[in-house]
């Protein structure tokens, strides 16, 4: 293919012309200035980085409301340390000395680390990404691009991810600046968080690719799946506390898998070896079950 | 090689025949329009042109390339304008170009000043820090253009670029595009606004059902499908209807509107003497050059904005 950037082969490039505002030369040099790379070579950039460049203007856009998501990351913490270690880490310690052999609050911090981690994730892949579809369409403009919409559903996830990390390192900090973890190895709760994360992301972030609605199934979804995980899934007590014919919920629940790793990393919860593994088999597997499903919803709608 | 290269492309949405096996070509540095009322397939074919709507059948050449298994690079030499605006609303007017920049691989260095550019070609310099929800109709959709050129594009694709503008704005668009069109940039237009097209088009390809009923020159398809001169008469929504008989002698052909009757002559003053001269007394008269609207009535016995 001849590349069409050549200037000699555009016609009406002579500085003669013009009138009021731009004149006629400068709208030839917008149209062909010769500082832009040439279209093979965008489309070979976008080829291998596209992913990257989606992710990379999600995580800008989220400047727009970074001051939640700081204050989430800042204020939780704090809140749940007073409520959960001085409230009611103090009745618990003393009626049965701790949990698992640990303070309350070192039991619970982890929990409330992914749980926290894992609700924002869900609140990153429901309505942010129907709007994307619906409301300002964005990712229809970004399918117009030289982008593809597998790199699309993908920066929309890493972006989520990164957010995730970023969002369970504050987290993270704040626990180890008020006591409630020891800052050795419990600083792998990070990673272990944004893989819970997306874990849950990832899927619901395919299902909501394919919400046409107002998306009234997003308050189903906090209310019959987000909120009995909060609840059920060995958050604030071990999933051993409730009836066997409960505990079901914490299996499949991806919040249940992170948070015994991050017990495991922040307080030296006993696993063992095929335990870990399972946990993290089963995050890795929900994560890219989903980041599958995503990719294959969102090419569907962008291409219709 | 022609710039764009369809053959027997159709889009069959279930049952629904969106685009029915159409061929055209576009040539480099020409201006082509798809004119047609809503649901006539336009969209749908200028979003298989960027494949971005996948074809059920037939063949697609953009540059050269199939824009189906090429897409990042067709539409590295695309500028995309679609019929809705869809800026990025949390982000500032000139944010919203270098995003868009990005997306293209380009880099900072070229996007930085490449941005003010674009915005000043837009007349936005001073809106450059304005969030985009702050912007006019007519500035989003001038700001939605200017995105488009962010890659320098050979081929620019504009959705019906002015429908919802006033018509001040209307014009300083039409302007601004035909500038890029003297830049050598190949313009793809779909309207149904024939004044659009016959400001905006060297040529055109009319419409309807998904398929195309015509093609050619704005002013070929008026010599082709209309008579120099249109007379309109009104003689009020009751009678109109009833002098359809007794009128159609007075033109080559008629076409009744609810409100009104058209009466396709050579020459509408003469015309319009005669049926005064019978005895007919209409309630307000018209003569006016045939337009594409007339075409269009023509070619399908129905006007283009129901």
């Amino acid at each position: 293919m001849t590349d069409p950037r050549n200037p000699s082969t555009r016609p009406g490039s002579d500085p003669a012309g013009g009138s009021a505002g731009v004149d006629l030369a400068d709208s030839n040099t917008l149209a062909y200035s010769g500082r832009a790379l040439p279209a093979s070579i965008q489309a070979s950039r976008v080829r291998s980085l596209g992913w990257w460049y989606q992710a990379e203007w999600r995580l800008i856009g989220m400047r727009a409301y970074w001051t939640s998501i700081l204050g989430s990351a800042l204020l939780t913490p704090i809140l749940y340390v007073i409520a959960m270690g001085i409230g009611l880490g103090t009745l618990v310690d003393k009626a049965s000395g701790g949990v698992d052999g640990v303070p309350y609050l070192t039991f619970v911090a982890p929990g409330l680390l992914v749980a926290t981690v894992v609700m924002s994730a869900a609140n990153e892949t429901m309505f942010p990404v129907m709007d994307g579809f619906k409301w300002g369409k964005l990712y229809f403009a970004r399918a117009t691009t030289a982008a593809s919409p597998t790199q699309v559903a993908l920066g929309e996830l890493l972006a989520v991810a990164i957010r995730m990390a970023a969002e369970a390192a504050v987290f993270w900090l704040v626990l180890v600046l008020l006591g409630a973890v020891n800052p050795t190895t419990s600083v792998l709760m990070i990673p272990v968080t944004a893989l819970a994360g997306v874990a849950f992301g990832a899927p619901l972030m395919a299902y909501s690719a394919t919400v046409e609605q107002e998306g009234y199934q997003f308050s189903m979804v906090q209310r019959f799946i987000v909120m009995p995980m909060f609840l059920f899934a060995g958050t604030f007590y071990p999933l051993s506390a409730m009836p066997g014919y409960l505990q079901w919920i914490g299996w499949i629940s991806p919040m249940w898998h992170g948070t015994q790793l991050a017990r495991a990393v922040s307080f030296g919860l006993p696993l063992a070896g095929w335990e870990v593994a399972v946990h993290l088999a089963f995050l890795g597997a929900l994560a890219a079950l989903g980041a599958w499903l995503a990719v294959r919803n969102f090419t569907r709608r962008l291409q219709r | 090689m022609p710039v764009i290269e369809a053959r027997a492309l159709t889009k069959t949405y279930g049952d629904v025949h969106a685009v029915d096996g159409i061929d055209f070509d576009v040539a480099s540095g020409e201006s082509f329009g798809l004119l047609g009322p809503n649901g006539a397939g336009k969209s749908t074919t200028m979003r298989m042109i960027g494949g971005t709507s996948l074809r059920t059948s037939g063949t697609l050449l953009v540059n050269g390339l199939d824009p189906e298994t090429h897409g990042p690079e067709v539409r590295a030499n695309l500028g995309v304008v679609p019929q809705t605006d869809n800026l990025d609303t949390e982000l500032r007017a000139r944010d919203n170009l270098i995003m868009y920049g990005r997306y293209f691989g380009l880099p900072y260095s070229y996007l930085r000043p490449k941005a003010d550019e674009l915005l000043a070609f837009a007349q936005l310099t001073e809106k450059a820090g304005e969030k985009v929800d702050n912007l006019s109709g007519g500035m989003k959709r001038r700001l939605t253009i200017a995105r488009a050129l962010v890659n320098e594009p050979t081929v620019l694709l504009l959705d019906e670029p002015t429908t919802g503008l006033d018509p001040q704005a209307r014009h300083i668009l039409w302007d601004r595009l035909f500038r890029l069109k003297e830049a050598g940039v190949t313009l793809i237009v779909t309207t149904h606004f024939m004044d659009e097209a016959e400001q905006l088009c060297d040529r055109l390809i009319v419409m309807d059902h998904g398929k195309i009923v015509a093609e050619g020159s704005p002013a070929d398809l008026i010599r082709r499908f209309s008579t120099r001169e249109v007379l309109e008469l009104r003689f009020g929504s009751e009678r109109n209807a009833e002098l359809v008989d007794d009128l159609r002698h007075y033109a080559d052909s008629l076409e009744p509107l609810p409100d009104r009757l058209l009466l396709y002559t050579e020459d509408g003053e003469a015309a319009l003497a005669r049926v005064r001269a019978d005895g007919h007394t209409p309630m307000t008269t018209l003569v006016r050059r045939s337009s594409l609207e007339d075409v269009f009535l023509r070619l399908t016995g129905r006007s283009l904005i129901d």
